[in-house]
């Protein structure tokens, strides 16, 4: 097994990601984009964890996955929030911030 | 090492189609279903990876925690559980080429960087005890502040989520 | 001559019979798992939609169980009669984690059988009707797919060789009924009942997990060491618990833990609201989820792990122990609430849960064989039940449950279905010579047998309420002037009101065709397994039939594991161990050879022998043992080995306890048949007078009397549980949690903002005067100009757009990575 085909595996999902939450109109959509990008990252955790032979790789996926959780839970509150305040959780209708 | 490689391509093939579909599909539920099946790729990949307790535990937060708040997201704000025609922006087409220089980059740093480098073969599989051992050793620190953390989304989403 | 004995032992113990089916009983919960795949991946696609293999596979899983429970009987017929029966034990490594591995397979004995032949037969039925009772329905393809998933879930559960299978089945059960109760999940009732029933199940679960944690980490290293496997393993765990000297704390806990998940599951006392509402569901979910097979599925726990339960509850010990004490409360409590419903399908609802507290009952009280009978045959009369009240109101009653507005006098127009409702009522009521009989006055008369006199009468006065409330709603259903939709009343559909319009959801596209005809038959999908169901139900009961003596007591030869001390890993092989039990104790078998100290007789006689020996076999064994051939035959058999149970044997290892049982007397039956007919009658006559003349005494009875009103109301409330759950637990827990974050918001956070601006006020004043007015001005005014051309340039790209700064935010690190990479190289 190369170190490669992990990492580019990951490149590749978290690229998808990346996408996702650019063209993602949903909140709830770009939350899961987010979700397939920190997977990609565990991966490369995993994968560099077994190259080096060290165990702090797994000790960080775990962290990750725990911050992950805490992130959709938030997350989804705030999407819930804008929600009641705006019946539509569609991004594109939240720019207060245009300047 | 050919087993493990024939298994790494499969479930890396599902993963990549099961990720297009999460960005692509017009139905939010079935978006959520498609990532299901990215997840449990992953965790397959961290046993290939030696690493079983993160796949456990990928399998229990993401998909079972997880993807149950997603599903409760998506109902609590009746986003129609149908197919939507405006998943997407207007400016979607933004998303490929920033995705794609990404990429583009990402692969080219790391085929410089790594090469033909092998894993290590028949590495011992990484137990729960060792993981342990350095989660309360050395990274207990961060273990505490990501007590916090938790503490603090579950309070935050409380207060957010609430009615009144 | 030791030698002689191993020989001869030996091919007592290989004669065990196998065959493949029992072999390969595994492929049983693949089955439909695989269909249930096939359902919701192609299913929309097939001409039937799916439900023609939900259909077929779960005919195929009837065929391969009824092979397997016909080999296992094959394979009981050919053992001695003091042997004991192996289960066919199979396992393969599932998961391994740091050197300890998790295994899935099967435990193939007479219960897991029973269990498994009634699941796939009530499914293949009920599937069956549901062709024609969701006909149109907009999710029938999702429906058949979560039927089947359920079986898949049940047999699983009920094959599983260990704990962790065992749950996994478990869930998925929960899962596939919280699917199916909220299958209309359009009305808001009905996802409310839904998730009711999922949540309140979960907290029994919790149960489950613990106390599987705590049997496994006190059972394993035994378990390791005696029988090479896991403290998961169900084996392991039963052996454990009867010979293993288990620390009397691990097991009662553990049985405590397990029996709060049972609690959850079969709609024990006090977390028995759940089912009721259940009823949301579809009649053909109410009918196979509800009643008849996943609702059993805690008593099947306890059944299973009888063992553990015996040791940790202390069964037999005393007068009274937890199991039988839920179980008595859930009888009396469930049947008083049935009185007052007026839902057909809630009152089938209360008189299951009643059942199942008769079974938890006889469980506790150390009636095994009788609980799990009664498992066998209230399947069939309660589905039979269930189907029959969904015949009423998918021909009768117009789609409406609500049996004193929109039923009565339904006999006339629906016969079938009448006679079919009838003949399971009479089953359920317990009246000779149908199943209920054998099954409900077993459990009654074992549960006094052995001592628990108290529950021997709380359950001859659920006995009567049975009949009471079940005369009740046939009179109201089937007799009497027929009333509303059953007297051909068109509804309107909002016209229903909250809780009667559970069937109306799209699922009959053909409305209009059904109202203008009135209460009619319904057709041969529904009545053919109505037929089949109450046939049974007059039927089963003949299996186990105590009353016609031991020749009749099929099920109790088949299914009661018998409680021998077979040989552990310390202790030699099987052969050999049985060999010492041969010489110790074990009167004379059939085609067997027996050796003595220093003889070996050769018995060819068959059974007449076993009279003419035993004398000079019974002079080591004990005097009860002998005495007890001659008796009734049952208190002897068994007795050989009665230690199982008792105490710790020397050597080797128990799987089951030893269980008492009562004999029959006509006398017993017949004061239980007079309960009965006294039920009947006198709720008749009652009936007739509250919803015919409505007149005499009882009509008004409980305005006229203040206590009696108030005991209504409080039934009518359900006790007033659901108030405590939601109103009390719910708030009482959750809401402080939230206040207390909202506190901490206004006071802590807002006093810091609040102080930490004035202190910044202050200083802020200072800077002013001094460094803002003299120095800064002036390189800010000079600033602003600059900002606000480079602003002015700028502004398109703040958009507000959260997407776009995401492309610029990914484009501008792909950018800077490339950077990077081109310094570095």
């Amino acid at each position: 097994m190369l170190v490669n085909q992990f990492l580019i595996l990951g490149a590749v999902l978290f690229c998808i990601g990346v996408y996702g939450v650019i063209a993602r109109r949903n909140a709830v959509m770009v939350l899961m984009s987010i979700e397939l990008i920190l997977n990609s990252v565990n991966l490369n955790l995993l994968a560099f964890a077994l190259r080096n032979g060290s165990v702090d790789g797994h000790v960080f996926a775990l962290y990750i996955i725990t911050v992950a959780a805490a992130e959709v839970g938030v997350g989804l509150a705030l999407v819930l929030l804008v929600y009641r305040n705006r019946k539509s959780i569609g991004l594109e209708e939240l720019s207060e911030m245009k300047g | 090492m050919v087993a493990q490689n024939i298994a790494f391509g499969i479930v890396a093939a599902i993963m990549v189609w099961g990720a297009l579909r999460v960005v692509t599909v017009n139905n939010v539920v079935h978006a959520a279903l498609w990532l299901v099946l990215v997840l449990a790729g992953a965790a397959a990949q961290y046993v290939i990876l030696a690493a079983e307790f993160i796949a456990i535990t990928q399998v229990l937060v993401y998909i079972g925690a997880v993807m149950v708040l997603f599903l409760f997201g998506t109902m609590l704000t009746r986003a129609r559980i149908g197919a939507e025609r405006e998943l997407n922006n207007k400016s979607w087409w933004l998303g490929v080429p920033s995705a794609g220089l990404l990429l583009g980059v990402l692969t080219l740093a790391l085929v410089s960087g790594f090469g033909d480098e092998e894993l290590p073969k028949d590495a011992a599989i990484v137990s729960t005890e060792q993981i342990s051992d350095q989660i309360f050793g050395p990274y207990l620190l961060p273990f505490w502040a990501l007590s916090f953390v938790l503490l603090v989304a579950v309070i935050g989403a409380i207060v957010l989520a609430r009615k009144d | 001559m030791f030698a002689a004995s191993e020989a001869a032992a030996e091919t007592a113990a290989v004669a065990l019979k196998s065959g493949w089916f029992l072999e390969n009983a595994w492929i049983i919960p693949i089955i439909p798992a695989v269909a249930f795949a096939l359902i919701i991946f192609f299913g929309k696609k097939l001409p039937m939609k799916g439900s023609e293999l939900g259909v077929l596979s779960m005919l195929a899983s009837l065929v391969f169980a009824a092979g397997a429970g016909f080999q296992w009987i094959d394979r009981v017929n050919g053992a001695s009669e003091e042997q004991f029966i192996d289960p066919v034990i199979k396992t393969w490594t599932w998961w391994q984690s740091g050197g300890f591995d998790l295994t899935i397979g099967q435990h193939i004995d007479g219960l897991s059988l029973t269990v498994l032949v009634v699941v796939a037969f009530i499914s293949s039925l009920v599937q069956i009707y549901s062709l024609e009772y969701l006909r149109g329905d907009r999710r029938y393809t999702h429906f058949f797919a979560s039927l089947t998933l359920f079986s898949a879930g049940m047999m699983n559960m009920v094959i599983a060789d260990n704990m962790i299978q065992l749950i996994l089945g478990w869930e998925i059960m929960g899962l596939c009924s919280f699917m199916l109760i909220g299958h209309w999940w359009e009305d808001g009732a009905n996802s409310r009942a839904a998730l009711k029933a999922f949540f309140t199940t979960r907290t029994g679960d919790i149960g489950l997990l613990v106390g599987t944690s705590i049997l496994f980490f006190s059972a394993n290293s035994w378990t390791q060491e005696h029988l090479g496997v896991s403290g998961f393993s169900i084996r392991g765990l039963s052996a454990w618990a009867l010979t293993g000297n288990p620390g009397s704390v691990a097991i009662t806990a553990g049985a405590f833990a397990l029996f709060a998940a049972c609690i959850g599951k079969s709609g024990q006392f006090p977390l028995h609201t759940w089912l009721p509402d259940a009823m949301a569901g579809p009649t053909p979910v109410s009918s196979l989820l509800h009643s008849s097979t996943m609702v059993v599925a805690g008593v099947f726990l306890v059944a299973r792990l009888f063992p553990v339960f015996y040791e940790g509850m202390n069964i037999y010990g005393s007068s009274m122990n937890f199991i039988t004490l839920i179980g008595g409360i859930t009888i009396v409590i469930a049947a008083l609430l049935a009185f007052v419903q007026n839902d057909i399908k809630k009152v089938l609802a209360y008189s299951t849960v009643s059942q199942l507290g008769y079974m938890m009952m006889g469980l506790g009280a150390g009636a095994w064989l009788p609980a799990v009978f009664h498992i066998f045959t209230h399947a069939f009369f309660k589905a039979c039940l269930f189907l029959a009240a969904g015949s009423v109101s998918h021909s009768g009653s117009h789609h409406s449950f609500d049996m004193k507005k929109d039923m009565g006098g339904l006999r006339k127009y629906m016969p079938i279905t009448f006679v079919t409702w009838v003949i399971s009522t009479l089953a359920l009521c317990g009246v000779f010579p149908l199943s209920g009989f054998f099954s409900k006055d077993e459990i009654i008369d074992n549960v006094g047998h052995a001592g628990y006199d108290v529950f021997m009468i709380v359950g001859l006065v659920g006995a009567f309420m049975t009949a009471a409330y079940m005369t009740r709603a046939t009179y109201l259903t089937f007799f009497g002037e027929p009333r509303g939709a059953a007297a051909g009343e068109h509804h309107e559909e909002d016209s229903h009101g909250a809780h009667d319009s559970h069937d109306d959801h799209g699922a009959h596209d053909d409305h209009g065709a059904h109202a203008s005809h009135g209460p009619h038959e319904s057709n041969a999908f529904i009545t053919v397994p109505l037929i089949i169901l109450a046939t049974l139900a007059i039927g089963a009961g003949f299996l186990n039939a105590t009353p016609f003596g031991e020749k009749w007591e099929n099920m109790k030869k088949w299914v009661e594991p018998r409680p021998v001390v077979v040989a552990d890993m310390d202790h030699g092989s099987v052969g050999e161990m049985r060999g010492l039990r041969t010489a110790d104790t074990m009167p004379a078998t059939t085609d067997t050879v027996v050796a003595t100290e220093d003889t070996i007789v050769v018995m060819e006689e068959g059974v007449s022998g076993e009279a003419k020996t035993a004398p000079l076999m019974a002079a080591a064994a004990p005097a009860e043992s002998a005495s007890g051939e001659e008796g009734h035959g049952e208190e002897g058999h068994g007795s050989h080995s009665s230690e199982c149970g008792k105490k710790t044997p020397d050597a080797g290892v128990c799987y089951a306890p030893y269980v008492k049982h009562a004999p029959f007397k006509w006398s017993k039956a017949a004061l239980s048949m007079l309960i009965v007919f006294a039920g009947i009658i006198l709720s008749w006559l009652v009936s007739v007078q509250l919803y015919t003349r409505k007149a005499g005494f009882f009509f008004g009875l409980t305005k006229r009397n203040k206590l009696l009103a108030a005991g209504h109301a409080f039934l009518v409330n359900k006790y007033y549980l659901d108030h405590l759950y939601e109103k009390i637990i719910v708030r009482g827990i959750a809401h402080p949690i939230a206040k207390g974050a909202y506190w901490i918001n206004q006071n802590v956070l807002d006093g810091v903002v609040n102080g930490a601006g004035i202190g910044t006020k202050g200083i802020a004043r200072w800077v002013y005067r001094n460094v803002d007015q003299r120095v800064v001005d002036g390189a800010v005014n000079g600033s602003g100009a600059v900002a606000r051309g480079a602003g002015g340039a700028l502004r398109p790209v703040q958009s507000g757009k959260v997407n776009q700064y995401g492309a610029l935010l990914f484009a501008a690190a792909a950018v800077a990575g490339l950077v990077l990479i081109i310094i570095n190289t």
